[in-house]
C-alpha cells in the first residue's frame, strides 16, 4: 500500500507542474473569438469606413497579417505592394490576366501563384507556385467587396490612389471580428438632396446660382470626366484648380456615402 | 502438469491454464469486456446501417439500386446555430467529449502498441529459443487485457456523447463514414477474437508447429488493430483535411476518398510510431510498479528486467518520433499554410514550449534511467566519467528547446528589444536551431544507450580501436553536420527555407544512429563479459524515472490531441462544416492543460489500479472451514 500512495503522490506531483507551467509560466494569451457573421450596411459606406474595413480585414478575417508582417518574414512586406504592381506586371515571371494595379491586387488575393514573389514561393517550386491560399475560398472565404476592401486598403497603404469601387448596394453580408462602426445616417436618395445637405453651392455655382469660391459647376461635365470629379470630391487638394484658394473641405471622404458620391459625381458628369 | 515444449529446446515449461498475476481479474474482466464489445460493436452497426442516422443531411438519393444504400446518398453538412448544440443537465459537452474521447485514444493506442511489441518479442523468442522472451511476451499482452475491456467501454461512451451533445455533427460523419464505420464493427469483432485465441491459447499453442500457428494468431490480430486504427484515424483526418467533399462539404459517395484525406497518411505513421512508444512506457510503469512492490531478489531482478525492455521499447519509437511529427507538421503546412501557421505560428506557438518540457522530461527520464541501470554492472564503472557530459549535451539541448520562438510583439516590446529577436537568444527560439537541439539529443540518447550496452563487456575483435575511432569520427562529423545545417538555415535563409533543414539533419541523425549501432554490434560480437550483468540492482529512483516516463507520455499525448483537434478551430469539418456552438471558442492553453490534467489524473488512477489489482489477482487466501474443498482451489 506504501508504494501504492507514493506512486499516486509522484504522479500526481508531475501532473501537478505540468499543469502550473501551463498555467504560470508562460502568457496566458486569450485567442480571439470566432468570427461572426453580421450584416454591413454597404449603402453608408464611405471609402475611408471601406478603407477601415479593409484594414481590419487583413487583421483579422483575412489573416493576412498571419505571415505579411514585418517579424515573421514568412511572406513579403505589403506595405509598397500598390507602387510595385505595375513592375511586377511587366515581369516576365508573371502568369495572371491582371492589366492594371487593382487587376493585380484582386488576382494577387485569388490567385497567389499569378505571380509569386522571389523567394517566397513553395519550396521546390522555383518561385511558381505561391503557399498562400485563395482568400476567397475555403476557411478564408472573402466576399468580393471584402476583397475590394482589402486592395482598397493596401492602396492606401501604399499611398496610391484607391480605385476599387465603393459598393453601393443598400445592404450586404460581411464578417468580420468586430462590427465596423460609425455614426449612421439613411443614404440622401438625389444628387439635388446631396448639394443641399452638403452646401455645395455655398461656394460653388450650379444652374447659374451659387458662390463663386470654387470653380463653376454648370457644365462642369462638359470638361470633366467622372474620375476627376470622384477625385477632386475625395481629394480636393490633389488638383487645384488655378485662380481659386485650396480651402475645400477634404471631409467628404468620410462623410459622404459611396452610394452617395456616385450618384453625386454621375449627376455632375451630366452637366454638359 | 508439464509438457515437452518443442521449441525451446529440452527446457520444458509448466503449462497453467489460467496464470496466476493476472487470470483472476483477466477472466472476471471477461464478462464486461465481452459485453462492452458487443455494445461498442452493436452501437456502430446500427450507425453504419443508419439506425442513428437521421434524414436531416440526406439531401438528395442519387439514383441507384436500394443495394447502394448510404453510400449512394448525397450528404451535406447543415448550417447550425447555438440552439443546435442539445445542453443536458448543464453537462459541458465539449468537455465530456473531449475527456471520454483521449481517455479512449490512451487506451486504444496503448492496447493498439501492446501487441505489436509483444507480437515481435515473441517471434525473437522463437528465434533465440530463450524462454525468458515468451514469458515477457505473455506478461505484456496479460497486462493490456484489461485495458482492452476500459478501451472498449470508453469508445461507447464516446459514440454515446458524441450522438448527445453533437447530433448533427454525428449524422454528417456517419453519413460520410457509415461504410467504414461498418468494416469497423466486423473488424472489432475479428480483434476480439483473435485477441481471445491469442491470449487464451497462449499456453495450449505451444512449441513447433502451434507455435507458429499462434505467432499468426499474433499477426492477425495486429492487423486488425493496425486497420482499426487506420479506420478511424480516416474519420478524425477527414475533420482537419476534407476530401471527397465539393467546397460546401457535400459528400458524393466516394467513402474511401474522404478516407484517404491529405493528413490520413501522417497521422497514421505518427500514431502507429507514437502508440508503441506510448505501450512501452506504460508497461514500463507496471513493471516499476511490480518492482517497488517486490519483496524477493528474483522477483526484482525479473521486474527490473521487464523494465528496461519496456524503457528500451519505449525510447526505441522515441526516437524516431519527432521526424514523423515534422513529417505530419510539413504535411499540415503543405495542405493549408494557414493551419500551418496557427500550428506552430499562432495562438497555439506556446504550446510548443510545453511541448518541449514535456518531451525534454522524456529524454532526461529516459537517459536518467539508462545510467542508473549502469550501475548493475561494475563493469560500467569505465564509462560513469561520461556521464556528466552527456547529462550536460541533453540538458544544454533541452534549453535551447526550451527557449521561446519571438512571438508576437507590442511596439514597445520591440523598442525594449531592439528589434523583433531578442538580441542573444532570438535565433536560438528558431526552427533550425531546435532542429539541431533536438537532434543531437537524440543522439546523445543513442550514444548513453551505446555505453549501457558496453557496460559488462569488452569488445575482443583485433578493430576495436578502429572501430572506436570510426565511432568517434562518425559522431564528430554528424555534429558538425547538425551544427552547420542550423547554422546556415538559421541565420542565411528566409524563414519559408529554415524548417528544410529539418530533412537533411534527421536523415544525418539516422546514418549516425545506424551506423554506429551496426558498428558497435560487429565490434561486440562474442564479447568478453568483464563483470556480470546483476538484474535488480538498481536503485528505487530509477523506477520513478519509468513512472516519469509514463506521466509524462500520457499527459503529452493528451495535450497534442488538444493542439491537433484545436488548430480546426472554429470548424467541425475544416472549411466545411462550421462549429456555431457556444463552445466554439479556442479555449486557453492553460484551460486545456487542465482538462490534460485532469484526464490524465483519472487514466493513471485506472492504471495503477489495474497494476493494483495485478498484485491482488496473485494473492490467495486460506479457506480454512468454508467447505469441504476450500483449500488448495
Amino acid at each position: 500500500m506504501k508504494n501504492f500512495l507514493q506512486v499516486i503522490a509522484f504522479s500526481l506531483l508531475m501532473i501537478g507542474f505540468f499543469a502550473a507551467f501551463s498555467n504560470f509560466g508562460i502568457p496566458e494569451i486569450q485567442p480571439a473569438p470566432p468570427p461572426v457573421q453580421e450584416k454591413l450596411d454597404l449603402g453608408a459606406m464611405t471609402p475611408e469606413r471601406f478603407i477601415t474595413l479593409g484594414e481590419k480585414l487583413f487583421n483579422g478575417k483575412g489573416t493576412c497579417a498571419l505571415c505579411h508582417n514585418a517579424v515573421g518574414g514568412r511572406a513579403p512586406p505589403l506595405d509598397r505592394v500598390a507602387t510595385l504592381a505595375s513592375e511586377r506586371l511587366a515581369d516576365s515571371r508573371y502568369q495572371g490576366g491582371a492589366n492594371d494595379v487593382q487587376g493585380y491586387l484582386v488576382e494577387s488575393l485569388v490567385d497567389p501563384s499569378a505571380y509569386v514573389v522571389a523567394g517566397f514561393g513553395k519550396a521546390g517550386s522555383g518561385d511558381t507556385e505561391s503557399p498562400m491560399p485563395n482568400a476567397a475560398a475555403g476557411s478564408i472565404g472573402l466576399s468580393e467587396v471584402e476583397v475590394n476592401a482589402v486592395v482598397a486598403y493596401l492602396q492606401d497603404l501604399a499611398g496610391t490612389e484607391v480605385t476599387v469601387e465603393i459598393p453601393k448596394g443598400t445592404e450586404g453580408e460581411a464578417t468580420g471580428p468586430e462590427p465596423v462602426t460609425g455614426t449612421a445616417r439613411t443614404a440622401l436618395a438625389s444628387a439635388e438632396e446631396i448639394i443641399d445637405r452638403f452646401g455645395c453651392v455655398a461656394c460653388h455655382k450650379l444652374a447659374g446660382k451659387g458662390g463663386e469660391i470654387g470653380p463653376d459647376l454648370t457644365q462642369i461635365g462638359a470638361s470633366k470626366d467622372a474620375s476627376y470629379l470622384r477625385q477632386a470630391i475625395l481629394d480636393p487638394a490633389a488638383e487645384i484648380v488655378e485662380g481659386y484658394p485650396p480651402i475645400m473641405p477634404v471631409t467628404y471622404e468620410v462623410e459622404l456615402y459611396a452610394g452617395e458620391l456616385e450618384l453625386l459625381v454621375q449627376y455632375l458628369a451630366a452637366l454638359k | 502438469m508439464t509438457r515437452k515444449n518443442k521449441n525451446f529446446g529440452s527446457q520444458s515449461i509448466p503449462l497453467r491454464p489460467r496464470d496466476g498475476i493476472c487470470g483472476l481479474y483477466a477472466s472476471s474482466s471477461r464478462l464486461s469486456y465481452s459485453l462492452s464489445v458487443v455494445v461498442l460493436a452493436i452501437l456502430l452497426l446500427g450507425v453504419s446501417t443508419g439506425v442513428f442516422v437521421g434524414a436531416g443531411d440526406t439531401v438528395a438519393e442519387a439514383s441507384g439500386s436500394a443495394a447502394d444504400g448510404l453510400a449512394a446518398a448525397v450528404i451535406a453538412p447543415p448550417e447550425l446555430t447555438a440552439a443546435d448544440y442539445p445542453t443536458i443537465a448543464g453537462v459541458n459537452g465539449r468537455v465530456t467529449v473531449w475527456l471520454v474521447a483521449q481517455l479512449h485514444l490512451w487506451f486504444a493506442a496503448f492496447v493498439l502498441a501492446v501487441p505489436i511489441f509483444v507480437f515481435i518479442i515473441e517471434a525473437i523468442g522463437m528465434r533465440t529459443r530463450d524462454k525468458r522472451y515468451d514469458e515477457m511476451a505473455y506478461e505484456f499482452i496479460k497486462i493490456s487485457i484489461t485495458a482492452y475491456s476500459l478501451t472498449a467501454i470508453l469508445g461507447g461512451l464516446l459514440l454515446f456523447s458524441l450522438i448527445v451533445f453533437y447530433p448533427h455533427l454525428f449524422q454528417y460523419l456517419s453519413g460520410v463514414f457509415g461504410e467504414s464505420m461498418f468494416y469497423y464493427a466486423l473488424l472489432f469483432f475479428a480483434e476480439s477474437a483473435a485477441l481471445y485465441l491469442y491470449y487464451y491459447g497462449w499456453q495450449w499453442l505451444q512449441g513447433g508447429f502451434r507455435k507458429w500457428v499462434h505467432l499468426t494468431l499474433g499477426l492477425l490480430l495486429n492487423a486488425a488493430g493496425t486497420t482499426l486504427m487506420f479506420l478511424a484515424n480516416g474519420w478524425v483526418t477527414f475533420m482537419m483535411s476534407p476530401a471527397g467533399v465539393d467546397p460546401a462539404g457535400v459528400f458524393a459517395g466516394d467513402t474511401w476518398a474522404a478516407m484517404h484525406n491529405y493528413l490520413w497518411n501522417p497521422i497514421n505513421l505518427h500514431r502507429f510510431i507514437a502508440n508503441i512508444a506510448y505501450g512501452g512506457s506504460i508497461v514500463g510503469a507496471y513493471a516499476a510498479f511490480r518492482f517497488l512492490s517486490a519483496t524477493r531478489p528474483e522477483e526484482r531482478a525479473h521486474y527490473d528486467w521487464m523494465g528496461y525492455n519496456a524503457n528500451f521499447i519505449a525510447i526505441l519509437a522515441l526516437l524516431p518520433l519527432p521526424f514523423a511529427g515534422y513529417y505530419l507538421a510539413a504535411e499540415i503546412y503543405a495542405y493549408s499554410q494557414q493551419m500551418g501557421i496557427t500550428l506552430m505560428g499562432g495562438i497555439f506557438a506556446w504550446l510548443f514550449i510545453i511541448q518541449a518540457v514535456l518531451i525534454g522530461t522524456l529524454f532526461l527520464s529516459a537517459n536518467y534511467y539508462l545510467w542508473c541501470g549502469m550501475g548493475r554492472s561494475d563493469g560500467a564503472q569505465r564509462y560513469n566519467k561520461f556521464i556528466k557530459y552527456l547529462a550536460i549535451v541533453i540538458i544544454a539541448s533541452f534549453l535551447v528547446w526550451f527557449t521561446p520562438h519571438t512571438l508576437v510583439l507590442t511596439n514597445e516590446e520591440l523598442k525594449v528589444l531592439g528589434g523583433p529577436y531578442h538580441k542573444y537568444l532570438g535565433p536560438l527560439g528558431i526552427m533550425p536551431a531546435k532542429n539541431t537541439a533536438v537532434n543531437i539529443m537524440i543522439l546523445f540518447t543513442a550514444l548513453s544507450f551505446l555505453f549501457y550496452r558496453r557496460s559488462n563487456r569488452i569488445a575482443t575483435v583485433a578493430w576495436v580501436k578502429a572501430g572506436n575511432t570510426a565511432q568517434l569520427a562518425l559522431y564528430t562529423a554528424g555534429i558538425a553536420n547538425l551544427l552547420f545545417l542550423g547554422v546556415y538555415h538559421g541565420y542565411f535563409t528566409n524563414t519559408v527555407y529554415k524548417v528544410a533543414a529539418s530533412i537533411p539533419q534527421v536523415m544525418t541523425t539516422l546514418i549516425v544512429i545506424v551506423v554506429s549501432l551496426g558498428l558497435d554490434s560487429a565490434m561486440y560480437r562474442g564479447a568478453r563479459e568483464v563483470a556480470p550483468l546483476n538484474w535488480g540492482r538498481v536503485p528505487n529512483r530509477a523506477q520513478y524515472a519509468l513512472f516519469l516516463l509514463a506521466v509524462a507520455f500520457t499527459w503529452l499525448m493528451g495535450l497534442m490531441g488538444y493542439i491537433r483537434s484545436g488548430i480546426r478551430q472554429h470548424w467541425h469539418v475544416t472549411d466545411v462544416f462550421r462549429d456555431n456552438s457556444l463552445d466554439a471558442y479556442t479555449p486557453t492553453l492553460g484551460y486545456a492543460a487542465n482538462v490534460v490534467s485532469a484526464g490524465t489524473i483519472l487514466f493513471m488512477a485506472m492504471v495503477i489500479f489495474i497494476f493494483w489489482l495485478s498484485q491482488v489477482s496473485s494473492r490467495k487466501t486460506p479457506t480454512e472451514g468454508f467447505g469441504n474443498q476450500a483449500e488448495g482451489r
